[in-house]
């Protein structure tokens, strides 16, 4: 009957490993992520993560040499303290002496681990003197990244799975012999090799974490908190992780993908990104048609404006209202600009001149052009420009 | 004859007049009927949330979504997680405690009869709210089962049936815990010192005291989830200034007690059953109880370990680093114990010998696995991974059920007045240890490699050991069914060969002084011990 059984198991595994090896897809190993059947964490692009691999290491070998003494004990009394053997029970049931040893000697043991350990964990937490600090957003399911400080502050952009990938996933996979797939994103994390990478987490809507394996940071993105980790890359190369907190529906397909790249080539990347963004911005030398440029000022009101002067234009207290103000009515464009740029009263009015040149101007022509003010007057950037 | 499913042979003599049919069940006071039902309840939830389990592991057999949408496999993990911990493994030691506490102790019954009752009948509504949240609108609670805020926030009108639900199991457990400990500390059979008790009993003296510590918690941190739901309340909602990882402390200063609470029973159950197929006492019975107590009281202090990602102060992570490590001192010494306990004795290897063997080789990698997630390091690298999935699974798979399933087979001959059939026994054991390891020792090779847990699908690179993890828990699911139709259906309906009194040789304790199968009513006037409290003598 056992034999039976086992014949019956074995031959069962024999056709898993049959299977597995046929049915595997033609994917190889990932650099920076995940190889096939890979057996022990992810080689270590940063001292912490090689630390962390270390330790772990440290860690295993240390357990299993107990488990072997342990268990080997076990196993030998199994062998040869068996009533079938005619071996007869012993009599003793307490040792004082043997107690205590296997307390205090197992208490040594743990405080020795913990030595190393501590050690990691200060190094980990220490996330002083950044080169660079970027924001990571956890969004339900992306992230977004903004470049706080360093080079390359102001660059912003959401990162999020290929879109033909999460398909294939939906389709079941079938045939995809992709090495990165469910780890490919639109636009990856981009950082400098061997510099300190500050990266504060937080998240919009549930909890996420921001995990690298690769680069050994692993951080729980929360709402409504801030929290830190960081890397400092020692290679170029991309490095591949996933979110790590259960995040919803889609927490499966919400990768991190970072790039890190030599001096030149992140600067160079820094460069690119820069023009893009400039390019995005307004041209200040543009010629706008009333129509399209109180349509942009009715979002600039709504947004600065509004909560003193109030959506309509009237008021309040001590708040002057902007219907029907002279200043506003008054064929000189310039008078109403001045006031915006440099404030009025003390700055009861604030001075706006942080506003873009094009958002002054759209403003200006919203207030001429609003309620019962029906001047039909036109305030272009250029004007602004050439009053500041 | 058996006195689980007919109680004739013994109605004459007593005057209570047991009830029969549904009403002896409906309507039970006595302690071995509602250790009775809780077994059957447990097994019952435990198949499904194996069902549950195969249906992730069918979903995780190749990548890709093939059978499920992510939303349906979310609650596919936290159902099943909810139902194991909830459904199976507490109400199955709680059986275990009915049947088992009172025998062992020389009591005739539970303190308080009627609130045994209550407690288990309590349970009905609530599994059955909590397994029918399915066919709610929106689907079953898919939040995990630790249920964070402010996921939970995002559910649907089944995330209310499940706190509910919750609430009620936590009142079950709560009353079960009180009537556990008012009969371990009052109902003792004269000349039985808190120091001459059986292990199992401390060990559920010792768990009894943490659930009624912790339950509460757990209680208060879903109130408030459901306060936040829909009384506007922003405990955990941080766009009201509310605070998610105060839910975490929470839940965790609930969640790592209850780990222990899992585990403690089983403990118990396995010092029993080393003894009595090594023909020699407990080694070390003293520190045994010393150890339990400390794991105890240690657990109370460990909780943040669960929390290293979500970005503690450096201090903050060292004490609760140093704290969960020296929880491996105790748990060492009843490893120790109990190898010491086997050291020269006399050994033979039935069943609950296997599984009990099984418990400590299996369970310890658990713990090794354990000591290595204790170091916050190393925990960057594999928390809400696979790892995490497979340490878990160790210590509650092969150490809770393992016991469970050597407790049945070390006292079935006493509940059910046969012994089981021991070839069908050895197949069960061999059949679920490799049939485990298969399942979830390829789990940690994966969480190493990066694989997070609670994924519905993963890259390619993870594909085989997937595939052989969904392998091995199938033939894991089927050992079970095994299991219920071969082996505990049998007993159940007396197939077999008789029962002795005291069907091991050397087995010691109380619940060997009386018949197999044990009669309805048994010590009904309190008997006399002899010195160490575990002979009658008169």
């Amino acid at each position: 009957m056992k034999n039976n059984l086992f014949q019956k198991l074995a031959s069962g595994l024999l056709f898993v490993a049959a299977w597995a090896s046929t049915a595997a897809w033609a994917v190889n190993d990932l650099p920076g992520g995940p190889a096939v059947r890979q057996l022990n964490l992810q080689p270590g692009a940063t001292k912490i993560a090689q630390e962390q691999g270390w330790l772990h290491w440290f860690m295993l070998i240390i357990c299993t040499v107990i488990f072997v003494a342990v268990f080997g004990v076990m196993f030998y009394s199994i062998w040869k303290h068996r009533k079938s053997l005619g071996h007869k029970p012993a009599t003793f049931h307490e040792s004082v002496k043997v107690e205590i040893a296997w307390t205090v000697i197992p208490f040594i043991i743990v405080i020795l681990m913990a030595l190393p350990a501590t050690k990691a964990v200060v190094a980990q937490k220490d996330t002083s003197n950044a080169d660079l600090t970027i924001k990571a957003t956890g969004y339900q399911w992306k992230w977004g990244y903004d470049y706080l400080k360093g080079e390359g502050e102001g660059i912003s952009f959401i990162s999020t799975l290929d879109n033909e990938q999460r398909e294939m996933s939906n389709n079941g996979a079938k045939g995809v012999d992709v090495d990165d797939y469910l780890l490919k994103v639109d636009n990856p994390l981009v950082v400098p090799v061997n510099r300190k990478v500050r990266i504060i987490t937080t998240a919009n809507d549930v909890i996420h974490a921001f995990a690298v394996p690769s680069l050994g940071v692993k951080q729980d993105a929360i709402p409504g908190f801030v929290r830190d980790t960081w890397f400092r890359a020692e290679t170029v190369g991309d490095y591949h992780g996933q979110c790590q907190e259960l995040c919803g529906k889609e927490h499966a397909y919400m990768p991190i993908h970072v790039k890190v790249l030599s001096a030149e080539d992140y600067a160079a990347w820094v460069a690119g990104e820069q023009k893009k963004m400039a390019a995005k911005l307004d041209d200040p030398s543009k010629v706008w048609t009333l129509a399209d440029i109180t349509k942009r000022g009715e979002k600039v009101y709504a947004a600065n404006c509004a909560a003193c002067h109030q959506p309509n234009g009237k008021g309040m207290g001590s708040i002057k209202p902007l219907d029907g103000a002279a200043v506003v009515l008054d064929a000189d464009k310039t008078k109403q600009i001045k006031v915006l740029l440099n404030g009025q009263n003390n700055l009861a009015m604030p001075s706006w001149k942080q506003l873009s040149d094009t958002d002054i101007a759209a403003v200006i022509s919203y207030t001429k052009n609003n309620w019962s003010n029906k001047t039909g007057q036109l305030v272009q950037p250029a004007d602004v420009k050439a009053a500041r | 004859m058996s006195a689980v499913l007919d109680s004739h042979g013994h109605g004459h003599d007593d005057h209570h007049g047991a009830p029969h049919g549904w009403q002896r069940w409906v309507f039970a006071t006595n302690h071995k009927d509602i250790g009775t039902l809780y077994l059957l309840f447990a097994f019952t939830m435990l198949i499904i949330g194996g069902v549950l389990a195969l249906l992730i592991r069918a979903e995780l057999f190749q990548p890709g979504l093939q059978l499920v949408n992510p939303e349906l496999f979310n609650q596919f993990t936290t159902m099943h997680g909810l139902i194991m911990v909830f459904g199976a493994i507490m109400p199955a030691f709680v059986g275990f405690a009915n049947w088992m506490i009172p025998l062992q102790i020389g009591a005739s019954d539970m303190a308080f009869a009627r609130m045994n009752n209550f407690s288990f009948w309590l349970m009905i509504p609530a599994a059955a709210m909590l397994a029918g949240s399915f066919f709610m609108p929106g689907g079953a609670p898919a939040a995990g089962w630790t249920l964070y805020a402010p996921l939970t926030l995002q559910m649907g009108p089944s995330m209310d049936a499940g706190i509910f639900a919750m609430h009620i199991l936590g009142a079950s457990s709560i009353m079960g815990s009180i009537n556990i400990i008012v009969t371990i500390l009052n109902m003792r059979a004269p000349g039985m010192t808190l120091m001459k008790m059986p292990m199992f009993v401390w060990t559920w003296l010792i768990t009894a005291y943490l659930l009624i510590a912790v339950m509460p918690v757990l209680a208060g941190a879903i109130t408030m989830t459901l306060t936040d739901r829909h009384f506007g309340t922003t405990f955990f909602n941080p766009a009201g200034g509310g605070d998610p990882i105060m839910y975490q402390h929470i839940f965790w200063f609930f969640g790592h007690p209850e780990v222990y609470i899992m585990i403690l029973p089983a403990f118990g159950i396995i010092s029993h059953i080393v003894p009595a197929f090594a023909r020699k006492k407990l080694f070390g019975y003293a520190s045994m109880v010393y150890a339990t107590s400390s794991i105890a009281i240690l657990s109370f202090i460990v909780w943040a370990h669960h929390m290293y990602a979500t970005g503690m102060p450096v201090t903050g992570q060292l004490f609760f680093m140093y704290a969960t490590m020296l929880i491996s001192v105790p748990t060492g010494v009843k490893v120790f114990n109990w190898i010491a306990t086997m050291w020269k004795g006399s050994m033979t290897f039935e069943t609950p010998m296997l599984f009990a063997v099984g418990f400590i080789f299996v369970f310890t990698m658990g713990g090794f696995t354990g000591l290595i997630l204790s170091m916050a390091p190393i925990d960057t690298q594999v928390q809400d991974t696979y790892y995490v999935v497979a340490h878990f699974h160790y210590v509650l798979v092969a150490g809770s059920l393992f016991a469970m399933f050597a407790g049945f087979y070390f006292w079935c001959p006493k509940w059910t007045g046969v012994m089981y059939n021991e070839t069908r026994g050895k197949i069960h054991f061999w059949w679920t240890l490799i049939s485990f390891n298969v399942t979830f020792f390829p789990m940690h090779f994966l969480g190493l490699a990066g694989m997070p847990r609670r994924y519905a699908d993963y890259p390619m690179q993870f594909a085989d050991f997937n595939m052989l993890a969904s392998i091995g828990a199938f033939f894991f699911g089927f050992a079970q069914v095994y299991f219920f139709f071969f082996v505990v259906l049998p007993a159940m309906r007396g197939h077999g060969e008789k029962a002795s009194a005291k069907p091991w040789e050397a087995a010691e304790g109380l619940e060997w002084e009386v018949p197999s199968p044990a009669p309805f009513h048994t010590f009904e006037n309190p008997p006399k011990l002899d010195a160490t409290a575990t002979r009658v003598i008169g």
